[in-house]
């Protein structure tokens, strides 16, 4: 579980995040969404600790993130998983020498050891063969597959996803939300993803925390969200036509009025 | 107050890459990586400038020894001493802090602009250690064997020089090579290559570790860091000179 408590952040005189507090759970989708310029990023960086917040606290497991030694953060950050908006894949590696670098860093594994746990991993993403090929080879969908698997080929208890679907086809993007859905149910994590994908709020989004301006507007799941009365989460979820009209047929779904339109359950990966 | 912000970040970086190695094997790995990257990489051009330096140091020496008072072997003492202690140390330093200092400020900037570095971050690996520390230290390794190499085949294209213009026979030039000799020439070129192998790698990962933007920023950060570099070279050189001659 991670615990986010009053957190503030400024960048000289403007004020990115402004008191934002959040609770975590472990096995569920975590999402923080807002427009672009909410300090989404900003946050999820000061979570990991890639920014160091100007106050407030965050909570790893009960433990204080944010007072610990480097050596104490270093020791965290091994349990953390993180995936990169495009990817952050080292681009003289191959995508095998990719995902075994944590291993190669952190484990005293036999290659052959490693090489098992490559190769599961990369299965589990659906990208057995691509084990030789260099991340400019591959397309946008497979970077962000090769960065899940990197980023749980260690086994984390935390998997942080910066807008894993921005780039990325309504179809891929299903695929990747479908994923990382599996992998916090199967891996018992906490998963924290930031995003402004609608899609990915209705069909991942265990708990959203909804940021304006930096700050906290709105929290709640996505059962409730298409119920809120928040002005300001309205205009945001709702800014198309398409989806004003996706609400509605939301609606008749939940109510049972209407069978479930679309069907992710057999989705392939491209 | 930029120039010291600058200073200070600078010795941040520089106190941030000493720390307990996640895995030595994967350190030296990247070391072994670096000193082929510099040191192979850079070895064609500093062959050919070293060899043209040579051969045109000595038509010019020649050139202006128009006394027939001195004698020709007094041309190969000059490009034996001009080339051990300056052209073998300062330019070769000059022209790898182009090749090889825009090659690090611009791999360690498109990491960063890419996220690679966080990505290391995140993993809990020391980027600095793990990226600069091994570039450094493969410079330090690396640039001087560069800079003896220079020397050599320095010393070689003026000798093959002097032959093909007729100025002086390999004899006379092997001659004047023996004359006068300072050992304390080459420990002084020496010393002057390891102060300049630190300015290039530690400066230029400086502008690529901690650029910001885009690809437009990265190459300028790239510039930056060959022209500042070629500035402390050039400032460092007339130090030691002043300090060690």
């Amino acid at each position: 579980m991670i615990e986010v408590k009053n957190i503030k952040k400024a960048f000289g005189e403007k004020t990115v995040i402004n008191d934002v507090s959040a609770v975590m759970k472990t096995g569920q989708c975590n999402l923080i969404i807002g427009a672009s310029g909410s300090g989404k990023t900003v946050l999820m960086k000061c979570i990991v600790g890639l920014f160091e917040p100007d106050s407030g606290f965050i909570l790893y497991n009960g433990k204080s993130f944010t007072g610990m030694k480097h050596e104490e953060r270093t020791e965290i950050r091994k349990e953390i998983g993180m995936l990169f908006q495009g990817g952050a894949l080292f681009d003289s590696l191959t995508v095998e020498q990719n995902v075994m670098f944590p291993l190669n860093m952190f484990t005293k594994n036999t290659q052959k050891q490693k090489l098992d746990r490559v190769n599961e991993v990369l299965e589990r993403v659906n990208l057995s063969n691509t084990n030789k090929k260099f991340p400019a080879e591959l397309s946008g969908g497979m970077k962000k597959r090769v960065g899940i698997a990197r980023a749980i080929v260690l086994n984390p208890k935390y998997l942080f996803c910066d807008e894993p679907n921005s780039g990325l086809d309504p179809q891929t993007s299903l695929v990747i939300d479908k994923l990382i859905r599996e992998i916090t149910t199967e891996y018992n994590i906490t998963t924290v993803v930031n995003t402004h994908d609608m899609n990915s709020v209705m069909e991942i989004g265990d708990y959203i925390l909804y940021l304006h301006q930096g700050k906290k507007e709105w929290e709640g799941s996505n059962k409730e969200i298409i119920f809120t009365k928040n002005q300001l989460l309205n205009d945001f979820i709702f800014a198309s036509d398409f989806l004003h009209d996706a609400k509605e047929m939301r609606m008749l779904e939940e109510s049972g009025k209407i069978p479930r339109i679309r069907n992710t359950d057999n989705l392939k990966p491209l | 107050m930029k120039i010291i912000r600058d200073i200070g970040q600078y010795l941040l970086m520089i106190k941030g890459m000493f720390s307990r190695p996640e895995n030595s094997k994967m350190y030296w790995k990247e070391f072994m990586k670096q000193c082929s990257d510099i040191g192979i990489g850079s070895l064609g051009i500093v062959s050919i400038i070293s060899v043209f330096i040579g051969a045109v140091s000595t038509i010019q020496t020649a050139y202006q020894l128009v006394s027939p008072l001195i004698p020709l072997s007094t041309i190969a003492q000059i490009v034996r001493d001009t080339v051990i202690l300056e052209f073998a140390p300062t330019l070769v330093c000059i022209v790898l802090a182009g090749v090889v200092g825009s090659k690090i400020a611009s791999e360690l900037g498109n990491m960063r602009v890419s996220e690679q570095i966080d990505a290391l971050e995140i993993m809990g690996i020391n980027s600095k250690a793990y990226l600069i520390l091994p570039k450094i230290i493969a410079a330090l390794v690396v640039v001087p064997m560069l800079v003896v190499l220079a020397m050599v085949l320095g010393i070689w294209g003026g000798r093959m020089a002097g032959n093909a213009a007729n100025i002086l026979s390999g004899y006379t030039f092997d001659k004047g090579l023996l004359e006068n000799f300072i050992p304390y020439n080459v420990i002084f070129a020496l010393i002057k290559s390891y102060f300049f192998a630190f300015i290039i790698a530690s400066v230029s990962a400086y502008f690529g570790y901690f650029v910001k933007g885009g690809a437009l920023e990265i190459g300028k950060a790239s510039t930056k860091a060959v022209v500042i570099s070629c500035i402390l070279i050039l400032f460092g050189d007339y130090v030691l000179s002043a300090l060690l001659l």
